[in-house]
Parts: structure tokens; C-alpha cells; sequence
């Protein structure tokens, strides 16, 4: 009798249980359709996590560096923890994430988030932490980032974010309930092959009423600064060739002085454009904002150089490395050709298509 | 943490695990940790007021329990005395409990009045005053209204007077009172229970009934579906008709009011339900407050069976005691020499009624509104009264008529019309708003509003108006069926597998229809503002 | 005694004098108990004080008339 109750009792707790994670991952965004930044975060866990270099920030690493060329060319093993508009306090807290895998050599920070001192959508928390995997690391970066009206509980069970999706739920969220959906970039890099010109001068920002970055992101430069310290990683600070958001003499003062300071290297790619290469009549895919793949080759070649100067080694030849790396070359000559098939056929790329 | 929280739930379900796995005569100093360290999850300042209520009320109740232990003993000790003496003695102690009881009640009831009604009361002498002289009296801002004080306030009250009446003994430990007191599913919503009732299942011993756990658990689950499913999503529409009369004037105010007929019954009966449902998961047993108040025939009906506790408080702590009171009793002795024996026997009924519906509406809330509000309750209800040998008449030429179901939905469609109107009050802003809102009905009742452009315009979806359709009928149908007998008594001689299923849909169904997270404010109860 | 049941007849005529739940099962409300208690006030000289109004006392003739004796006696 009493074993049979317990037995009722656990048969109702799996059953609920079994439900409402069924229910959380059929509701859950699935980012196949639109957003599909939003898969990005969780990709970095399928890696083989063996990087030398790491890079952090927004969509000026994930759309602009790309880690297949840094191989090719110099056997550099390198991974891109990008998410879109990717705050300083995600980056910071991507890193944490990512020290608990691995323990790069050079660490990458973009520096454009300076100017973002508080949360600009809820949005961007979800595609940059809903991803990630449940830590100590998580909670604090879900604490640091939440908007007033947003609460922890609904990071840890999403569903409560996102149960109203029922009514917009299609059949990817029934097909990648409980596998992922193919992968998206390559070791976390987004590719555009295609080409939309920037057909004027580069714009130029309006004057602002204050240049100096907000407190909050100084403070959170110098903890990404320390821990990279604590973890014998060096850390770079890079600053995307990209023209818009536009990036303002003031602010790169900061960054220089602040660099200077603390003896780190600072690449300002704005300042050799020329050096590098970039055409943005040719080398990005909206009008000067990102770069298309063949702009992210160009800029990958030029600081793949500098970044083996600072210390990243050259891994090939080393069995481990050229086998993962292998896989992800071929991914990428793959994504590469797909998105030049859909270009001839069609004309057009939106989003990020990939093969399956 | 409100009802509608993760943390409220991980809250009580470490509450329970604690509950039934430290040794059992832990269990109610546990439930009185859990009741502080829920009242602590609001606001620390809160501790204060709880506090003073708890000690006042315990000293007094005591105090006056001592002074009648003496006074029967004193009497069982003289036998001698003669009729009189002893009544003389009597007269002396009740006139030191009375004191006691009169200091006790002005302390709790005055610092209900003066976080709750003071800004009011200024409000409406200044509106007095600024007739003769140009001056005001400020009010106060910012004045903290504890979590649920009109809830223990009264549940208190209701203790000392039943003691000062000799009903039962004071209770002699200071912490039960407390944990009487501050029973944490009781703070948000109620309901005012009554000591005798309550307190048996609450300092008692319980051990793990799996079938008590498993209707508290259905219990809490239909709560939340009546509560998120329902009144969560229609709140917006009720918002979005009585914040802008002009803009929804006639047919759309009573809409309106059916809206905000339902969205008040699964927001109250729900919250409810989640607070009997929390309360059985500890084996403890709190009043009903509600027996499936819209199938009333009259409105008298209709207050024996919504916010039951709150009606029978008012009942026994007001509207009797004012009835016996010696000048009301006095008045009526003149009014019969005077008038004769039929206004004789009104004078009670209409002194206590008016007192009764006039507190009633203010402890709703502190405005006109309300009060206005409780006042045509009184009205409806006395005129009702006075029409009472129409309906004998009506009845004697139609004996059958109270068996036939249409003079049945008549009565209930009559008196639901006259609650709706009478809600508007509760609805409007102010009081003129009110009015002209209600007069719109017959003046401009713009029948073609009703289509679905404004409908949509309301701040629901189509999908939304479904659900909240389906789920009115779901209710309905469990109400129909509860005429018979309790519905999860009846869904559990189906067996395990069933049950399960049913239970596990109505999960999803919270899970996923739920009007709760961003986009929907959920986090507080209507009924936890009083 | 009989003064109770006519009492009681005048209110409804058409209740059962033996019922003895009179209270319980709503057939009197709370203006009935008041009218009665006014008319006992009146009848007997007795005021029926608000702690003696509970159920128990007003669920039949009979309990009524216990209560008022009672209290005629004190």
C-alpha cells in the first residue's frame, strides 16, 4: 500500500516534471526564422574548446572576424563569443563563461559596447544569456543585465518568458524541440557573401553633449581586464573598421589612454583601412555597418599577423587542432558556397541561410 | 512575493517539505517562522503594526478571560449572595472587561483609521472647511499600509469580541495568537476566519494525508487557472473601458461590467482558493468565502455568499450588537409609542443596516465610491425588504413559481444586473464618473460600438477573448456540477490515470494561457489592497 | 412558548414550528433574528444581548424560549 502511493506520487511528479519541459522547449524561441543570432551563445558549448584566442563583444567580432582565415593562415585557434548588441557586462560574463571550459592566451575585447552605460532592449538579454548554460556565471550575468521589469525566475524557466509564443508557434519549434537546429556559425563567426555598397562618404556622428563613457563600463573593463590577469590571459582591445555606429575621436582617446595605462595592445582598425584593404564599396553587406565575408577574410588576415606577434601560436600540425579545425573549414567552404548558390539564384540573402 | 511567483511557490513547497519532515511539535512554531518570514518579503517596517495588533489583542483577551475566571470563581465561592449582589458583582467585572475590550478594539481600529482612512477623513473635512476659509489641513503623504491589516485587523477583532462575550477562553500562549494572526496564505486575501474554527487545525499535529495533499494541490491549481488564466487577461480590458468614459460610453459600460464581473470573481475566488488550497497542504482548515455567489435569487442571498467571512463579521460584530444596542433599543420603544409596532420593528434593521453597508463599503476601500457603493447595497436591500408582502402576495397567486426555472434565471439575471450597476462604483474613478458612466447606458447606449474593431481596441486579441470565453464556460460548467457535490471528489472515483490527465491539462493550460510575465502585470490581487 | 411560535408564524407563516435549524438552513435571515429579538424586547422586556445571537439560539422555538427564560431569570 505505502509503496504504492510513493509510486503514484513519483509517477505525478515525472509526469509534471516531463510536461513542463516539454512545454518550456516547444515554446522557447527557436531562432531558425528570425533573430537567428539568438542561437549563437549556446553554440560555443559544441565547440571543441581548445582556443588560443578568444573574442568578445557584439556584432563588430561576429560578423567581422573570422576565425577559418586566422587558421588558414596562420594556425591561430580562435572562437567568437558574440551575441547582438552584446553589452559590456555580457561580455564580461561570456568570458567568465567561457574561462570555465578553457583558458585562452589572448582575449579580444570589441570596444564600441563603451557606449551603452545601461540595458537598451530586453530583447538582447534573451538572445545574448537565454543560451547559455545554467551557472553561477549565468545568475550573476542574468542579475547584472535584467531590466527593472524582468526577473531571474524567468531566465532560469524561460517558459515564463515565453509561454505567450503559442499563438506564433510554427513547425521548427516542433522539429527542433529536442535537437538544435544546424549550425549556425562557424566557431562563432556569421558570414554574408553578399555585397550592398556604401556609396557615399562614411557618415559622421553628431556632436554630443559628453563623450566620457559611463561609469559602469569602466568598472566593468577593469574587471574583464583583472580576470583576464587572474587567468594569464593577455588581453587586446580591437575596435571594428566598421562606419556606423559611428565611433568618435573622443571616445578613442579614452581607450588609448586607458590602453597606454595599462600596457595593452589597442587596435583601432578605423585608422588602417587602407592598410587592410577594405572597400566598402566591396567588402560589406550593408552599406558600411558590417562586413561581408570577404571584408572579414581581409581583416582576419590583417590582425591574425599582430595577433601572432603577441603570442598566439601556431597550432598546425598539432593532430587535435588540425582535426576539429578541419571540420570547421569545411563547414565553412560549405556555408560559403551555399550562400553564393542562393545569391546567384535569387539575388538576395537575408538573415544568415545555412545548409542543413 | 505575491501569489503569482516562482518564489511564492519554492516558498511554500519548502514550507511543506519542513513541515511534515521535522518532528510534529515543531509544526506550528514552523508556520509562524514561514508567516514572519513572508510579512519580512514586504516590507520590515510592516512587523511593527502586525506586532502591536498581536500583543494588544493577546493581553486584552487574556486580561478579560482572568477577570471572568475570577468572577465565577468569587461567585461559586459565595453561594449566599443574594440575586441582586450577584448581579451587582457581574455589572462590575463586565465594566472592567468592556474597558479592556473598548482600548483593545480603539488601538487596532485606530491604526486602521489612520493609515487607511485619515488622508480621506482630511480630505472631506477640508472640502467642508474650504466653504468658510481658504485653509487646509495637509494630508499625509506616503503613509505605509501594511500587507493585509484590514484582514487581521478585523480577524483580531472578531477574537477579542468573541472572548469579551464569553464565547471561548482566551488563548494563553502569545505565540499562537501570533501565528492566528499571520498565517501567511491568509495575509493577501483573507478570508477573516474565526478563531474556534481555525485554531484546532493550527496548533494540531499533522501527519501526511496523501488524498488532503492532492485535492489542496487541485485546489491551488484551479485557483491559479481562474486567477492567470482569467481575471489576468480581462483586467486589461476592464482598465481600458473605465479609464476613458467618453471614449466608452453605453453598451460598452456594460460590457464593461460583465467583464468586470468575471474578472473580480476569478481574481477573488481564485486568490482564494490558491489561500484554502496553501492552508490544507498544512492540514489546517480556514473558512469558505464564497458559495457560488452569482446563482443568488437576491442581493441579500448574494452577500450570505460572496466574501461570506467578511458579511458574517459585519453581521455578528455590527449589525447585532447595534440592533440590541440599549439607544437603539430605547429609540425603538419611543418609535412604537409613537408610530406603532410596524416602525418599531424597522428602527433596528434600518439604524444597523445603514452602520453595517457604510462600514462595509469603507472597508472596501477609503472613497466615496465605495461608500456610495455600500450604500446602495443597503438600499437595494431594505427596499426589498419593504416589498417583502408584494412578493408574499405574488406567491400566494403562484405557488409554483419558485420551483420553475425561468422565475429561477429571472431572479438570478435580475440580481446580477442590479451587482453590476452597483459595481460601477468600484470601477470609476470618482463618483460623478460614475454617474454619467451608468446614465450613458440609457442616454447614448451606442449599440454598434459593440463590434469587433472595439473589442480589439480594448488591449485583448481575438485569441485572448477566446480563452477567457472558454475559460467563463469552464467555470460555469464546475459550478453547475459543484450543485451536486464536490467536482475533485467526483473526478477521483475515476481513478489515478484520469485524474492525472485532467490535472496535468489544467497545468498546461496555466502554464501556457497564463496572462502573467512581461507584457502582463499579475503581481497584485485586487483584493490585496483593502 | 407560544408567544415564540406565533412570533415565528408571523414571520413565516408557512414554517414548521418543530424545525430545529432554523438558522442553519437559512429559512431565517439576519433582519428575522433582529425583528424577533425586537419583538421579544418588546413581548418579554428582555434584551437579548448581541453575544447570546448565535445560531444555537435561534434554531427552534424551543431554544429561543430556553434563551429567554434564561434570561428573565438573571
Amino acid at each position: 500500500m505505502r509503496s504504492k502511493v510513493i509510486l503514484r506520487v513519483l509517477i505525478c511528479v515525472i509526469v509534471f516534471v516531463l510536461l513542463f519541459i516539454c512545454l518550456q522547449r516547444l515554446l522557447m524561441p527557436k531562432y531558425t526564422r528570425e533573430a537567428e543570432e539568438g542561437r549563437l551563445t549556446a553554440e560555443y558549448y559544441g565547440s571543441d574548446k581548445n582556443h588560443d584566442v578568444l573574442f568578445i563583444g557584439d556584432c563588430e567580432v561576429y560578423e567581422n572576424i573570422s576565425p577559418v582565415t586566422l587558421w588558414r593562415e596562420y594556425g591561430i585557434s580562435s572562437y567568437v563569443r558574440g551575441s547582438p548588441q552584446q553589452l559590456i557586462w555580457h561580455s564580461y560574463y561570456m568570458l567568465e563563461d567561457a574561462l570555465r571550459y578553457e583558458t585562452p592566451k589572448i582575449v579580444v575585447f570589441n570596444v564600441l559596447s563603451m557606449k551603452y552605460g545601461e540595458p537598451q532592449n530586453e530583447a538582447y538579454n534573451r538572445l545574448a544569456l537565454d543560451g547559455m548554460r545554467l551557472s553561477s556565471t549565468k545568475i550573476n550575468a542574468i542579475k547584472a543585465s535584467m531590466k527593472s521589469e524582468e526577473s531571474l525566475m524567468s531566465y532560469i524557466f524561460p517558459i515564463l518568458r515565453f509561454h505567450s509564443r503559442w499563438n506564433e508557434l510554427n513547425s521548427d519549434d516542433l522539429k527542433y524541440m529536442f535537437c538544435s537546429p544546424p549550425q549556425l556559425s562557424v566557431a562563432g563567426y556569421l558570414m554574408r557573401v553578399d555585397c550592398r555598397p556604401l556609396k557615399t562618404d562614411p557618415p559622421v556622428g553628431h556632436q554630443l553633449m559628453d563623450y566620457s563613457f559611463a561609469d559602469i563600463c569602466w568598472e566593468y573593463l577593469e574587471k574583464i581586464r583583472t580576470l583576464c590577469e587572474e587567468n594569464g590571459a593577455k588581453l587586446v582591445l580591437m575596435k571594428a573598421p566598421t562606419v556606423a555606429p559611428y565611433w568618435y575621436a573622443e571616445w578613442d582617446s579614452q581607450i588609448v589612454e586607458y590602453a597606454n595605462k595599462h600596457g595593452l595592445a589597442y587596435y583601432n582598425f578605423l585608422n588602417s583601412v587602407a592598410e587592410i584593404g577594405i572597400d566598402y564599396t566591396a567588402d560589406t553587406y550593408d552599406e558600411g555597418q558590417h562586413l561581408n565575408v570577404w571584408g572579414a577574410e581581409k581583416l582576419s588576415s590583417f590582425f591574425g599577423k599582430e595577433l601572432a606577434s603577441l603570442g598566439a601560436p601556431d597550432r598546425r600540425g598539432e593532430a587535435d587542432y588540425e582535426q576539429s579545425w578541419a571540420k570547421l573549414c569545411e563547414r565553412y567552404d560549405e556555408v560559403k558556397q551555399y550562400q553564393q548558390d542562393i545569391l546567384e539564384q535569387t539575388g538576395t540573402i537575408t538573415g544568415f541561410p545555412v545548409p542543413d | 512575493m505575491g501569489f503569482v511567483s516562482v518564489w511564492f511557490l519554492l516558498f511554500c513547497a519548502a514550507a511543506v517539505l519542513l513541515y511534515y519532515v521535522l518532528p510534529k511539535k515543531w509544526q506550528w512554531p514552523l508556520l509562524l517562522t514561514a508567516s514572519c518570514a513572508f510579512y519580512a518579503s514586504y516590507d520590515l517596517r510592516y512587523f511593527g503594526f502586525i506586532a502591536v495588533t498581536t500583543v494588544s489583542v493577546y493581553f486584552a483577551a487574556c486580561k478579560i478571560s482572568q477577570l471572568r475566571a475570577k468572577q465565577n470563581a468569587y461567585l461559586q465561592e459565595h453561594p449566599e449572595l443574594g440575586k441582586d449582589e450577584k448581579k451587582a458583582y457581574k455589572a462590575k467585572t463586565k465594566k472592567k472587561t468592556w474597558a479592556w475590550l473598548i482600548t483593545c478594539l480603539l488601538l487596532n481600529f485606530g491604526i486602521l483609521f489612520a493609515l487607511k482612512y485619515i488622508n480621506f477623513f482630511i480630505g472631506n473635512i477640508n472640502a467642508i472647511i474650504s466653504i468658510f476659509i481658504e485653509s487646509k489641513i495637509p494630508t499625509f503623504d506616503k503613509l505605509l499600509l501594511p500587507l493585509g491589516i484590514s484582514y487581521y485587523t478585523f480577524k483580531t477583532a472578531g477574537y477579542i469580541i468573541d472572548v469579551y462575550f464569553g464565547r471561548y477562553e482566551a488563548e494563553r500562549n502569545i505565540f499562537k495568537v501570533a501565528l492566528f494572526t499571520s498565517f501567511f496564505p491568509t495575509l493577501l486575501n483573507g478570508p477573516i476566519d474565526r478563531f474556534p474554527l481555525t485554531a484546532p487545525t493550527l496548533f494540531s499535529e499533522h501527519s501526511w494525508d496523501e488524498k488532503r495533499a492532492r485535492f489542496a494541490l487541485q485546489r491551488i491549481l484551479w485557483g491559479y487557472f481562474k486567477k492567470v488564466v482569467i481575471a489576468d487577461r480581462l483586467v486589461v480590458a476592464v482598465i481600458a473601458i473605465v479609464s476613458d468614459p467618453e471614449k466608452y460610453p453605453g453598451v460598452m459600460v456594460a460590457f464593461g461590467a460583465l467583464l468586470y464581473a468575471a474578472e473580480l470573481y476569478c481574481d477573488f475566488t481564485g486568490g482564494i482558493d490558491i489561500t484554502i488550497g496553501v492552508a490544507n497542504l498544512f492540514g489546517v482548515e480556514v473558512s469558505e468565502n464564497f458559495l457560488r455567489p452569482f446563482f443568488s435569487k437576491n442581493i441579500a442571498e448574494y452577500w450570505r455568499r460572496w466574501h461570506i467571512t467578511l458579511g458574517t463579521w459585519f453581521k455578528d460584530y455590527t449589525f447585532y450588537p447595534l440592533c440590541t444596542a440599549k439607544p437603539v433599543m430605547k429609540l425603538t420603544k419611543f418609535a412604537k409609542n409613537k408610530f406603532g409596532a410596524g416602525a418599531a420593528k424597522r428602527v433596528p434593521i434600518y439604524v444597523a443596516s445603514i452602520v453595517l453597508w457604510f462600514c462595509t463599503g469603507a472597508w472596501h476601500g477609503a472613497s466615496w465610491n465605495f461608500i456610495l457603493w455600500g450604500m446602495g447595497n443597503c438600499f437595494v436591500i431594505l427596499v426589498s425588504q419593504e416589498l417583502t408582502p408584494l412578493y408574499k402576495r405574488f406567491h400566494a397567486k403562484h405557488p409554483d413559481i419558485d420551483n420553475k426555472w425561468y422565475y429561477k434565471t429571472m431572479c438570478i439575471v435580475r440580481t446580477n444586473a442590479i451587482m453590476c450597476c452597483l459595481r460601477l462604483f468600484d470601477c470609476y474613478k470618482d463618483v460623478p464618473t460614475t454617474f454619467k458612466a451608468f446614465g450613458s447606458m440609457f442616454t447614448k447606449p451606442s449599440f454598434n460600438m459593440l463590434n469587433g474593431t472595439t473589442l480589439l481596441d480594448l488591449g485583448l486579441t481575438a485569441a485572448d477573448y477566446a480563452i477567457a470565453f472558454a475559460g467563463i464556460l469552464l467555470i460555469f460548467a464546475v459550478s453547475m456540477i459543484q450543485r451536486r457535490g464536490s467536482v475533485r471528489e467526483m473526478i477521483d472515483k475515476k481513478g489515478f490515470a484520469f485524474r492525472l490527465a485532467v490535472f496535468a491539462l489544467l497545468f498546461a493550460v496555466i502554464i501556457v494561457f497564463g496572462a502573467y510575465g512581461l507584457g502582463y502585470d499579475s503581481n497584485s490581487f485586487i483584493y490585496s489592497k483593502f | 412558548m407560544d408567544k415564540i411560535i406565533e412570533m415565528l408564524l408571523q414571520l413565516h407563516p408557512d414554517l414548521d414550528v418543530e424545525c430545529d435549524s432554523l438558522v442553519d438552513d437559512g429559512i431565517l435571515n439576519s433582519i428575522d433574528v433582529v425583528t424577533l429579538v425586537t419583538e421579544i424586547f418588546n413581548e418579554f422586556d428582555v434584551t437579548v444581548p448581541a453575544s447570546e445571537i448565535v445560531p444555537e439560539n435561534f434554531n427552534s422555538a424551543s431554544a429561543i424560549w430556553e434563551m429567554v427564560s434564561s434570561l428573565m431569570d438573571e
